[in-house]
C-alpha cells in the first residue's frame, strides 16, 4: 500500500508540475488541482498509514490512526477548494479582458492599457 | 490570562464581516469602522509593545487547551514589535485610500483590508506551524481580492500570475508541513524545536528536506532571488494602497524565516548544518543587486518602486542570513525602515499618477500639486536609495556591521554599496524625468508634438487642456504620506533607541530558551491526563 500511495502522489505531483509549466490558465489551473490533490494524499499520509482503525479514543480498541492529518487535510482541502475557485474566477476575468490566456507577461502587452479603465 | 494578545487578529475579523454585513453600501460608515479598527489595532499593538519589552512572552492558549495539542498564540518581543509595525502601516494606508478615494473604486476594500491584517497579525502571532499555515492563506485570500480592486484587464492578468504563484508556495507550505509532522509528529514550533533537537545525526534526512522546503516557501514569500518573479507585475498593477500595504507581506516572509530558523532549525543546530548558510546569503546578494538593476532599468515608476522593494528584501536577507544577533538586530532595522519607505513611494508614485496619463518615464507635462509630490519622492527616495540622512543609510551601515568578519565580507560590502550606487542613478533618473523635465515639455495646446506622438496622453480631455489630468489629490492622501515619511525620519532620529530594541529582540531570539517553557510548561485544559473524561 505503502508504494501505491507513493507513487500517486508521485504521479499527481508530477502530472501537475507539467501542466504548470504549459502557462496557460487552463492547464495551469487543473495542474495546480493535481498538485493540491498530491498534497492531500501526502498530508493523509503524514501520520503513517493505518487500515480500519478508529481515530479517536474508544473503549476496548488498541490501534489507532493520527486524528491530527485528517484534521490538517481537511483544512487544506477546503481552502484549496475555495483557492481554485477564485483563481478560476481571476483567470476568466483576464482572459475575456485581454483576450488572452497566457500566465506570463508578454512583453509587448505591457504598457498601461489598463489605467484608462481602472 | 491575558486576553489582549488575541485582540490583533479578533477585531479585524469582527469588524470585517460587520462592515460587509451591515455597512456593505454607505462607504462614509465603512470608512469610519474600517479607521475605528486601525486605530484599536494601532492603541492595543502599542499595549502589546510595551507589555513584552522587558522581555515577557505572553501566552495565550486557545480554548484553554495545553500546547503541543491546543493552538497557541505567543507575544515575544519580535510578534509584537511586527504587529506594532504592521498596524502603524495600516492606519495610513488607510488614511491614503480614503483621502485617494481608492476604497470607492470597487467593493469590500475596507472588509478585504481588515482581513488582509488579521492575516498578517495572526502570522506574526501564532506559534503553532500550521496556524501559520492558515494565517497565510487568510491574508493571501484577502490579498487576491485587494490586488484586483477597482478591475482593469492589465490588474487581473498580474492577479492571475500573483495568485497562481502563491497557490503554488502554499502547496510547498503544505509539503513542508507534512513533512515535518510525518518526521516529528508535532506542528508546535516550541514543540518541534524541542524534537528536532533529538534526531540523530543519521536520521537528518527527512528534517533536512522539510527545512529546505520551508525555507523555499519563505523565501517566495520574501520574494528572494529566484523565487521573487510574482513580485514586480503585481506590485505595479495593484492599486497604489494595496501595494504599500503589501510593503508589509514580503516582511512577513522575513519574519517566518527569522522565526523558524531561529527557533526550530537554529544556526547551532546539527542536523541541519550546512544546508542552508551555504546559498541563502549568496541568493540575498543576487537579490539586492538585481533589484537595485531592476530600477536602473525600469521604464515605468511603479516597476521601479516594485524592484526597489525586491532589493531592499535583499538587503534584509543578507542581514538575516549571517544568522547573528547582529544581523538579525540590523535586519529588523532594515525591516521597518523597508517597510515604510516602500510604502511611501507607491503611494507617491500614486500621487503622480493622478495627475499623469501614465507612469512610464517620459516627459510629460507638469502635474498637479508637482513641487510638493516632487520634493515626497525625493525624500522618498534618499531613504530607499540608502543616502545620508535618512534611515536607509543607518540601517546598510548596521548591516555593514553586522557583515564585518563574515566569510564573505568583501563580496557583502562590494554589493551592497554598488547596488547603492546603482539604485541612486536609477532614483535620480526617474525623479529628474519625471519632475524637472516636465517643465521644458511642451503641450499640446502650443500647437507642437511633445517629443513624440505616441508619447501623448491616451485621456481623452488632453486635447483640450494643457493639463490633462489637472486634479490635485486631496490633503488627506498628502497627510498620509507625509505621516510615513515623518516615521521615517523618527526612525532616522531614534535610531540609537530603535537599535538598541532590535538587539534585545534579537538576544531573546537567540536564547529560546524561555519561549520554549512559556509555551510547553504553562498547564492548561487536559495537559494532565485526569481520566474522568
Amino acid at each position: 500500500m505503502e508504494l501505491l500511495v507513493a507513487s500517486a502522489i508521485g504521479i499527481l505531483t508530477a502530472g501537475g508540475i507539467y501542466l504548470m509549466l504549459r502557462l496557460r490558465t487552463f492547464p495551469v489551473i487543473l495542474g495546480l488541482s493535481l498538485l493540491t490533490y498530491a498534497v492531500n494524499v501526502f498530508l493523509f499520509a503524514s501520520g503513517r498509514l493505518t487500515v480500519g482503525a478508529p481515530p479517536i479514543l474508544l473503549d476496548g480498541v488498541e490501534t489507532y490512526t493520527d486524528p491530527i492529518p485528517q484534521a490538517l487535510v481537511l483544512t487544506a482541502i477546503v481552502i484549496s477548494f475555495g483557492m481554485t475557485a477564485v483563481v478560476v474566477m481571476i483567470g476568466l476575468g483576464a482572459f475575456l479582458g485581454s483576450d488572452d490566456d497566457h500566465v506570463d507577461d508578454q512583453p509587448e502587452n505591457d504598457t498601461d492599457q489598463a489605467e484608462g479603465k481602472s | 490570562m491575558m486576553h489582549w494578545i488575541a485582540l490583533p487578529i479578533i477585531l479585524p475579523a469582527f469588524v470585517a464581516p460587520f462592515i460587509v454585513l451591515a455597512a456593505r453600501y454607505h462607504i462614509g460608515i465603512q470608512r469610519v469602522l474600517s479607521v475605528a479598527g486601525v486605530l484599536a489595532l494601532v492603541a492595543i499593538a502599542l499595549g502589546l509593545a510595551v507589555q513584552s519589552a522587558d522581555g515577557t512572552i505572553t501566552l495565550y492558549q486557545m480554548s484553554d487547551w495545553a500546547a503541543p495539542f491546543g493552538i497557541v498564540l505567543v507575544g515575544d518581543t519580535l510578534s509584537t514589535f511586527m504587529v506594532l509595525l504592521t498596524a502603524i502601516l495600516a492606519l495610513f494606508v488607510l488614511l491614503y485610500a480614503i483621502g485617494s478615494e481608492w476604497d470607492t473604486r470597487g467593493r469590500h476594500f475596507h472588509a478585504l483590508f481588515q482581513f488582509q491584517l488579521m492575516g498578517i497579525m495572526g502570522a506574526f502571532l501564532t506559534g503553532d506551524l500550521f496556524n501559520l499555515f492558515v494565517f497565510f492563506e487568510v491574508l493571501l485570500i484577502a490579498s487576491y481580492g485587494l490586488m484586483i480592486h477597482a478591475g482593469g484587464t492589465m490588474r487581473l492578468r498580474a492577479g492571475v500570475q500573483y495568485v497562481l504563484f502563491n497557490l503554488v508556495g502554499s502547496t510547498l507550505f503544505l509539503f513542508a508541513l507534512g513533512s515535518i509532522y510525518a518526521e516529528t509528529g508535532t506542528l508546535n514550533m516550541a514543540d518541534l524545536a524541542n524534537r528536532v533537537a533529538l534526531i540523530g545525526p543519521e536520521e537528518t534526512v527527512g528534517i533536512r528536506v522539510a527545512a529546505v522546503l520551508l525555507l523555499l516557501v519563505f523565501a517566495i514569500k520574501a520574494a528572494l532571488v529566484p523565487l521573487h518573479f510574482w513580485l514586480p507585475s503585481s506590485y505595479a498593477e495593484a492599486p497604489a494602497p494595496v501595494a504599500a500595504l503589501f510593503a508589509i507581506m514580503t516582511k512577513v516572509g522575513a519574519y517566518a524565516i527569522i522565526r523558524v530558523f531561529t527557533l526550530i532549525f537554529p544556526p547551532s543546530l546539527g542536523a541541519t548544518a550546512g544546508l542552508f548558510d551555504l546559498w541563502l546569503l549568496p541568493a540575498a546578494l543576487v537579490s539586492l543587486a538585481i533589484g537595485m538593476t531592476g530600477v536602473l532599468a525600469a521604464k515605468k515608476l511603479d516597476r521601479l518602486i516594485a524592484f526597489s522593494v525586491i532589493g531592499s528584501m535583499g538587503m534584509v536577507m543578507i542581514a538575516i542570513s549571517l544568522f547573528t544577533p547582529e544581523g538579525i538586530a540590523a535586519a529588523l532595522y532594515y525591516i521597518v525602515h523597508s517597510t515604510l519607505a516602500g510604502a511611501a513611494l507607491f503611494l507617491i508614485a500614486d500621487l503622480v499618477r493622478t495627475g499623469r496619463a501614465d507612469l512610464t518615464l517620459t516627459p510629460q507635462p507638469v502635474i498637479a500639486g508637482n513641487a510638493l509630490t516632487a520634493a515626497l519622492f525625493f525624500v522618498g527616495a534618499i531613504a530607499m536609495a540608502g543616502l545620508p540622512p535618512l534611515s536607509g543609510f543607518l540601517g546598510k551601515l548596521l548591516v555593514l556591521n553586522a557583515a564585518y568578519g563574515s566569510t564573505l565580507m568583501v563580496w557583502i560590502w562590494v554589493i551592497v554599496l554598488g547596488a547603492s550606487l546603482i539604485s541612486i542613478v536609477g532614483f535620480a533618473r526617474a525623479g529628474s524625468t519625471l519632475f524637472w523635465k516636465s517643465h521644458s515639455v511642451v503641450t499640446a495646446e502650443e500647437g507642437d508634438i511633445a517629443l513624440s506622438p505616441d508619447l501623448q496622453s491616451p485621456d481623452p480631455l488632453s486635447p483640450d487642456q494643457p493639463y490633462p489630468n489637472l486634479h490635485r489629490p486631496a490633503i488627506l492622501s498628502y497627510v498620509a504620506v507625509g505621516g510615513l515619511i515623518a516615521l521615517l525620519a523618527a526612525h532616522t532620529v531614534f535610531a540609537g533607541q530603535v537599535h538598541g530594541y532590535t538587539s534585545t529582540i534579537a538576544a531573546q531570539l537567540f536564547a529560546p530558551e524561555p519561549y520554549i517553557s512559556t509555551v510547553l510548561d504553562t498547564p492548561g485544559k487536559l495537559s494532565e491526563p485526569t481520566g474522568d473524561h
